[in-house]
């Protein structure tokens, strides 16, 4: 699809939501009235200096950031080539980037005077965010979780149980995070009053592909002080990132995308290989089309039916991307690469030893491409990887693949 | 004058609210689905629905998630059903046909080719539950081309201020989502519902249509005291999965028991008098 350079990258979408001919609002006129509300009330609230600080407040007291910007010294030795900094935002509280974008919606979900929240997971990651949040403010909360997730995902559902949130298995279509996001969609039409509907990633109608970014872009624009800091007021040469639906992505990249300097790619889940029709590399693999509410590329038959995803990342498990990056890939403002489940075990546990943090099999992936590229890149090179989540949750699957029984 | 038109013109005239089917295409399988699809008139249906099946139906219930499920299962695509509808037009000239599903596999097909398609083969009107008006305007002028109708749904959060933007380019008839839910789930009172209709008749004077929880003759019957049509689908599509053999092939009852059940739902609707 043909698209004209704006001025500004980081000033979409346009008014429906729309990124060039991505985004949007796809949904069922039952939805409408909804979708218009949350977007008018998050208008309003992002201008609000009492949201934004009450935001800062619970991330800086609550979820811990910011979170440092780490010299990883032995990962940069080892591969012999760029200056590799770590954004942890594995660091944060329950684990990874997921609670930055929870709490700021459940603080909308409170100002719309919303007394229910609903939410979908895969992993688990975004499930034990919202019922974290979901506990803090004392809401009751519903997590859609597929069967097949909540069979390879044990802890994570006992912790959103501990949390006090309900988790409603999903068995409909393939049992996995696009059945979950179809059912949390279809209790939100039947809840319409009193439910709020915390989404998870760049995806979904319009506004939460920008929503969710916003509240993410926390991740860059700390990234960009620590850096300056660091090195001499210097930007980053190059940011790497490994995409799902994409919002640890999209909240490292968008702080930068009007700085041409600086090279940004994104690590999409090429599972068994893109060529074997089981992954999740939904730009590598796949084609625009319409699905929970947005435009983007979906991995989809010859009929346009979805295609199940495959990756060892539950995380990463989805047949579509949001949105933005859709437009950013068919700009080429950001590359979009992928790494496969072999190779993200491998610099999984090449992590752990080297540097004695034991990363999300979701990181893992962008981990797997920094092996690939830092080793060509200059020493004076600075290249930031977002290690958006720790791994305890994934040992067991790991051990699993490793054929090592707890 | 639009099949869809001279069909409500007609009902109109014989002072009677129409009963609108739905089935999903392909559902067992497509040779049954097309027995079926032929007997409806003859049964009762004024209108007929034909579901495009779609992996990921997100305003649909358990029942007709399941008959998309069935009808992919067998193999069913996007022109399977076009030439179905095609085969159907040779023998019955005049029941409007529209097509319900969502958006992605028509996007998928092309719109230009879709419409064109569609059109030829006897497609009278469209109702793609996940393109709003928001998002029409690269499809409806294709469409209205084509001569197909776009059917716009309304629901009980349609207000005032948005249903002037709902039904612009509206065609056909209005269809009317009785509950805020999926479908086949629970059913709306007549009390309830009343006012959103007469609410949505003051902005435009197209036929209104309801549907989402009717199941019953009885059912049926109470609706069309209000609606000019009467959308029956979770119900059907549930005597289909109730009709298979082990193997979820068509059992030897399924067509007749499908008749059968529409032609006591049209008595239903039927029975009620309304003025020309």
């Amino acid at each position: 699809m043909p698209q004209s350079i704006p001025n500004s990258l980081r000033s979409g979408p346009d008014e429906n939501g729309h990124f060039g001919a991505y985004g949007g609002r796809f949904v069922a006129e039952t939805l409408m009235p909804l979708i218009l509300e949350v977007e008018k009330a998050y208008n309003a609230a992002k201008v609000d200096p009492s949201f934004r600080a009450e935001l800062d407040y619970y991330l800086e007291h609550y979820v811990g950031r910011p979170s440092p910007l780490y010299f990883a010294e032995r990962l940069t030795q080892h591969f012999g080539g760029a200056k590799i900094y770590l954004k942890r935002d594995e660091l944060n509280h329950t684990g990874a980037h997921k609670i930055n974008n929870c709490i700021g919606q459940i603080i909308l979900a409170k100002r719309m005077g919303k007394t229910r929240i609903i939410a979908e997971t895969g992993a688990g990651q975004h499930g034990v965010a919202t019922a974290t949040v979901a506990a803090l403010f004392n809401l009751p909360c519903v997590i859609y979780m597929g069967e097949t997730d909540i069979a390879r995902q044990a802890p994570n559902v006992f912790r959103m149980k501990l949390l006090g949130a309900e988790v409603r298995g999903v068995t409909s279509g393939t049992a996995t995070l696009k059945d979950a996001m179809n059912e949390a969609l279809r209790d939100w039409v039947a809840h319409v009053d009193d439910t709020f509907y915390i989404i998870g990633t760049v995806a979904g109608p319009h506004p939460y592909p920008a929503m969710v970014r916003d509240f993410q872009s926390v991740i860059g624009v700390e990234t960009r002080a620590q850096l300056a800091k660091a090195e001499n007021g210097r930007l980053p040469d190059t940011l790497v990132a490994a995409i799902g639906g994409g919002s640890n992505a999209m909240g490292l990249f968008h702080p930068f995308l009007d700085d041409p300097s600086v090279r940004m790619i994104g690590v999409e889940a090429a599972g068994h290989g893109v060529g074997t029709g089981m992954h999740a590399a939904s730009l590598a693999g796949g084609e625009p089309g319409v699905l929970h509410g947005n435009r983007t590329y979906l991995l989809q038959d010859d009929d346009g039916q979805i295609i199940d995803a495959h990756s060892i990342s539950a995380g990463l498990d989805y047949p579509g991307i949001g949105p933005e990056h859709a437009w950013l890939h068919d700009l080429k403002r950001v590359e979009y690469v992928s790494a496969t489940d072999k190779e993200a075990l491998e610099a999984f546990q090449l992590c752990a030893k080297l540097e004695g943090i034991i990363p999300a099999l979701e990181p893992s992936h962008a981990l797997a491409y920094l092996s690939r590229l830092a080793p060509r890149l200059a020493k004076d090179h600075l290249l930031v990887m977002n290690m958006c989540g720790r791994g305890d949750k994934d040992i067991f699957a790991v051990a699993a693949h490793l054929g090592v029984t707890l | 004058m639009s099949r869809i038109s001279r069909r409500f013109a007609d009902l109109r005239e014989h002072g009677r609210a129409g009963l609108i089917t739905f089935l999903t295409a392909g559902d067992p399988d497509m040779a049954t689905f097309e027995t079926v699809l032929a007997g409806l008139p003859a049964s009762g249906a004024d209108l007929i629905e034909v579901g495009v099946p779609f992996s990921d139906p997100m305003a649909d219930g358990p029942a007709i998630q399941a008959a998309g499920l069935r009808a992919l299962k067998g193999g069913t695509k996007l022109r399977h059903i076009l030439a179905a509808v095609a085969r159907f037009r040779q023998i019955d000239g005049e029941t409007p046909i529209i097509l319900m599903g969502y958006y992605n596999p028509i996007f998928h097909f092309g719109i230009a080719s879709f419409t064109k398609e569609a059109a030829a083969a006897g497609v009278d009107g469209l109702i793609i539950v996940d393109l709003p008006p928001e998002e029409s305007d690269e499809f409806l002028p294709a469409a209205t081309a084509a001569k197909l109708e776009l059917i716009r749904l309304t629901a009980p959060t349609s207000d005032d201020a948005r249903l002037p933007k709902v039904l612009k380019g509206a065609g056909g008839f209005v269809y009317h989502v009785a509950i805020a839910g999926i479908t086949g789930t629970r059913s709306a009172s007549i009390a309830d519902v009343q006012p959103v209709v007469e609410r949505i008749r003051r902005h435009t004077s197209l036929p209104v249509a309801i549907g989402f929880g009717i199941r019953t003759p009885d059912q049926a019957a109470a609706t069309a005291e209000i609606a000019d049509a009467v959308v029956v689908g979770s119900a059907l599509v549930e005597t289909v999965a109730s009709n298979l053999d082990a193997e979820g092939q068509a059992g030897p009852g399924l067509v007749m028991a499908l008749h059968t059940q529409v032609a006591a739902l049209a008595a239903g609707v039927r029975r009620v008098a309304r003025g020309k």
